[in-house]
């Protein structure tokens, strides 16, 4: 595609937040895209799921890439060691739109990181496959949220199975696109020794891990579950203590090291 | 002709010891830059610990007392009124209180004879009938001196409060007396300066000739005065400070006879640490002082700091929510040469808020530039992030037009030191305006005719083009009726509440600014684009005065980064400033302008009625520059591009955005997140506790 139309590229944006610090290295500017197939138990943007259309935008708002890098322009002064994060929802539902976007961004120097479930992703369909190769080729970084490491649990979190998204994490280490993990918390679901040693354990076969980052469980969306008229999945279930959630960090490097050190001892990587 | 004295021996020599007073030029040619981080710092010695911990229990007891512990009702408090007063005089490495016990209140009532009585009588205490004989009968005061003046329209626009927070009755503040002289040069050769300036000064005696020099002999005066307040606490101030003690105890005593005199709404430091680096480098080098020493004097010199108190009146701290001394030290900044104005010392300063705990006095106030030394960029972030007690300014934008050696008063107000000075100004209620403009100048809650009778606006609903020419008609009246009722003010003030000491640490001719201030900048722009994008109905009461809107439809808010409103914002304030500069403005000053509300927002906005931007009567109006509270939607970066819109030459006496931000949004814990994962790393270190290296999150606070 030529540049021009690149620009003329369009989504569906659910919302932009300009002074994103948690979502990838340095201060960001943050684009939430509106859709998402999942249904995690503690999702926190609700308002998010709805797949929009042209002729139902669920409360999104349709911007072209020209649109959103020059809102992006604006803040360039605040984005110390930053760049661009597209989030949502999940991003992936809008994937040639993310490509676009990126490949302007690439053109321009930005950085730029996807935060994803990796759930649309598909090893055996060429055409899905070709699209995730034009994607990751503009990808400087790729949160991967990984749900649940166990696939009947992650179906019970999320109404997905997890075999195209650890499928997922396969592929992006034999491209070595660096990765950064991030795995949420939650009492009686997740907050498990076991799992966590477990999720551990695959992410030590993995190369191209950069960072792991545990996100402790908080409630903090309820509220938004209210107002859209849904009942919250999670009921009472409390938001994780801080110090549960350094011990939950810990399993999983413990894993981690274990199936390093093995893998050391059988063949040096 | 150089002059040498042994106490500056080591110093190297400039223009600074050639028969002038110029602090600037000393610290340029002695000032040791600093660079590294925070290691070096000293924990708090035993002594300090001590100390802190009776001056904690005297703050409890305060507290526990109601807010004031002690008052002074009989003694007028002058530089030389009380003996020496010691927390404990053991401990204590710099000396003196304002009055001869500490947090014991001293009694001023040159501002106004009422206030004083009443800042007593509210706090339980009774001031000696002899001291209200005086001053109501002999002797008058700067607030008998405005209300003689004043005009039935200045008494009205007062009381409905669309001027707010006038100087009439307290010190006007915001004087930063060059404190830093007085340990270099010592009070003898202040004088001799001093009475230089009077030799030279005009003698055709004009009224302003008369002025200088009955004010350069009141100065010289209060310079003999200091001098002997260095007597009572044992130093002989006559001479220069010999050493990095004495530097910081005359400088301390020069600030203390300040706040003995005057109780003004500011009463700031200066910038004082990076002076006082030179002193410390200089006996560190001599062997004389350890880390722990330097570090000790400079704890006890905040700690006097934090003592400091005046007698107020309830209401007074509920306009300026709580009783604030606003002693702003400024901290950093880069030298016009290029060099960084950090040094050991800037560090030194930041760190007594670890060595003593947090506390938002002294306001420490890092000027902050893009070219500041790393380490000490994340030191601020640290400190920050672990007390909450830092303020940074923009040193890039100041530098320009105050050099590399002005200083914040309050808040935001720069001013080059001992060179500028500033007449404080309180604020002109632009969002009261605006509903003037609306209703034909009758006051929304009061219901009477404040401003002047202009044709109010008709019909139900608002018209953009209609509204902006009436609001631009009322800000005109405004404009002017704001600087003559501050003329007023400041010829009063200078008359009979005069800062001597303060100004005998300035230079003669200074520059005055006129400082001027408006509050509700965000309600009006965000009324005005609810006027112009959605659709505004008036809601009339049964007298026919507009007392409320109903907003059909949406609008763009102030501080989501959108031109559409931003620009009516940016335009307000230059318009405002513009209609300031038509008037005359007293002793010549240069006018400017501040949108600085930091805590007064709230108590003007209990003063404004509905406004047309759907804000409820008795909202606080935003604080400063700040967007309508939750109105910001689009992240801190999009309000903060908002308020950097702002033309700062058209408000070059501060805009303010107060920033509060949860500390998760502002990067991950450190606790939690492991960045920056080394696998092979993992692998060797085996069993025991790993130590994972973090990804660095450095806060730029620009």
């Amino acid at each position: 595609m030529n540049q021009s139309n690149l620009l003329k590229s369009t989504g569906f944006i659910h919302s932009t937040e300009s002074f994103g610090t948690v979502d990838g290295p340095g201060i960001r500017f943050v684009i939430f895209l509106q859709g998402c197939p999942m249904r995690c138990k503690y999702c926190h943007n609700p308002d998010t799921w709805q797949l929009a259309s042209e002729d139902n935008l669920h409360g999104s708002t349709i911007k072209s890439v020209e649109e959103l890098l020059e809102e992006y322009d604006s803040y360039k002064e605040f984005m110390h060691d930053g760049g661009i994060t597209v989030t949502g929802g999940e991003p992936l539902m809008q994937i040639e739109f993310v490509t676009d976007l990126f490949t302007e961004c690439k053109a321009r120097g930005i950085h730029t990181c996807l935060d994803t479930s990796g759930i649309t992703f598909n090893p055996d369909n060429q055409d899905v496959l070709s699209k995730f190769e034009r994607l990751i080729n503009v990808t400087d970084l790729i949160l991967l949220d990984i749900k649940h490491i166990d696939n009947e649990r992650h179906y019970e979190l999320t109404h997905q199975k997890n075999n195209n998204i650890i499928e997922f994490a396969n592929y992006l280490k034999k491209k070595n696109i660096p990765v950064w993990i991030r795995h949420v918390v939650v009492p009686g679901i997740t907050d498990n020794k076991e799992y966590l040693y477990k999720l551990g354990q695959f992410l030590g076969t993995l190369d191209n891990i950069k960072a792991l980052d545990v996100l402790p469980y908080h409630t903090l969306g309820k509220t938004k579950y209210t107002k859209l008229g849904i009942k919250y999945p999670l009921g009472d279930t409390p938001a994780l203590d801080k110090d549960r959630a350094i011990e939950a960090r810990n399993t999983i490097i413990d894993g981690m090291k274990n199936t390093l050190r093995e893998r050391k001892n059988t063949d040096r990587f | 002709m150089q002059i040498v004295k042994d106490e500056w021996n080591g110093f190297k020599e400039g223009r600074w010891n050639n028969g002038s007073v110029n602090v600037r030029n000393f610290i340029q040619l002695n000032y040791t830059p600093y660079e590294g981080n925070e290691d070096f710092l000293a924990e708090p010695t035993t002594n300090t610990k001590k100390l802190w911990e009776e001056v904690s229990e005297l703050f409890k007891q305060e507290r526990e007392a109601g807010g004031v512990l002690d008052m002074d009702t009989k003694i007028i408090s002058t530089i030389t009124s009380h003996d020496a007063g010691y927390i404990n005089k053991d401990l204590e490495q710099i000396v003196g209180l304002q009055t001869d016990k500490p947090l014991k209140r001293s009694l001023q009532p040159n501002g106004g004879i009422r206030m004083a009585i009443n800042a007593c009588k509210e706090n339980g205490y009774e001031i000696d009938p002899s001291v209200v004989d005086i001053f109501t009968k002999y002797r008058k005061t700067h607030n008998q001196g405005v209300f003689d003046v004043y005009t039935p329209e200045m008494r009205l626009a007062r009381k409905s409060a669309i001027i707010t927070g006038l100087p009439d009755a307290y010190g006007r503040g915001r004087i930063i007396g060059d404190y830093r002289r007085v340990a270099l040069y010592g009070i003898d050769y202040l004088i001799e300066d001093k009475k230089k300036q009077l030799d030279t000064a005009l003698i055709r005696m004009t009224s302003k000739n008369i002025r200088l020099r009955e004010e350069l002999s009141e100065q010289i005066r209060a310079l003999d005065e200091l001098a002997k307040l260095g007597e009572i606490y044992g130093f002989d101030i006559r001479r220069p400070a010999a050493n990095a003690k004495e530097a910081i105890q005359w400088l301390y005593l020069g600030y203390l006879a300040a706040v003995k005199e005057q109780n003004g709404a500011a009463m700031s430091l200066g910038r004082t640490s990076t002076f006082i680096d030179i002193y410390i480098e200089r006996d560190l080098k001599n062997g004389v002082i350890t880390e722990e020493q330097a570090q000790e004097y400079i704890d006890h010199f905040v700690m006097k700091l934090r003592l400091v108190k005046f007698a107020r009146t309830p209401e007074y701290n509920a306009l300026f929510s709580g009783d604030h001394t606003w002693v702003t030290e400024s901290i950093g900044g880069i030298g016009i040469d290029g060099r960084p104005l950090v040094t050991k010392s800037s560090f030194r300063f930041l760190h007594t808020l670890t060595n003593l705990g947090p506390a938002p006095e002294p306001n420490m106030t890092v000027l902050w530039s893009t070219k500041l030394p790393k380490a000490f960029k994340e030191f601020c972030a640290k400190t920050s992030i672990k007390t909450s007690s830092v303020q940074y300014e923009n040193d890039d934008v100041m530098r320009d037009i105050h050099g590399d050696d002005y200083a914040i008063a309050c808040c935001v107000s720069s001013m080059r030191i001992g060179k500028e000075m500033q007449f404080f100004g309180a604020r002109a209620n632009l969002a009261k305006c605006l509903l003037y403009a609306i209703n034909g100048g009758v006051d929304e809650r009061l219901k009477i005719q404040v401003g002047p009778k202009y044709r109010a606006v008709e019909g139900d609903y608002l018209d953009y083009d209609d509204v902006m020419q009436k609001y631009d008609d009322m800000m005109e009246w405004l404009a002017g009726l704001y600087v003559n009722t501050l003329n007023v003010i400041h010829y009063m003030h200078d008359k009979y509440c005069y800062e001597r000491i303060q100004m005998a640490l300035h230079d003669r001719d200074v520059k005055r600014y006129f400082a001027t201030g408006i509050a509700g900048l965000s309600v009006v722009a965000d009324s005005l684009s609810a006027i112009k994008y959605a659709k505004v109905k008036a809601v009339r009461d049964e007298d026919g005065i507009v007392t409320d809107y109903e907003i059909e439809g949406d609008y763009p808010k102030y501080g989501n980064n959108d031109d559409r409103v931003d620009e009516i914002a940016v335009s307000l304030v230059k318009n405002f400033m513009e209609k300031i500069r038509k008037h005359h403005t007293y002793r010549d000053s240069f006018p400017t302008m501040s949108i600085l509300t930091i805590t007064s927002n709230v108590v003007y906005g209990k003063k404004t009625g509905n406004t047309p931007d759907g804000r409820l009567m008795g909202e606080p109006l935003a604080p400063g520059a700040n967007p309508m509270h939750r109105r910001d939607t689009h992240g801190a970066a999009a309000s903060l591009a908002s308020v950097a819109k702002l033309p700062f030459r058209y408000a070059q006496d501060g805009i303010s955005n107060t920033f509060s931000i949860v500390p998760g949004a502002l990067g991950k814990d450190d606790q939690l997140f492991a960045g920056e994962l080394d696998l092979d790393a993992l692998v060797d270190c085996g069993n025991s506790a790993c130590n994972i290296p973090n990804i660095h999150e450095s806060i730029d606070n620009e």
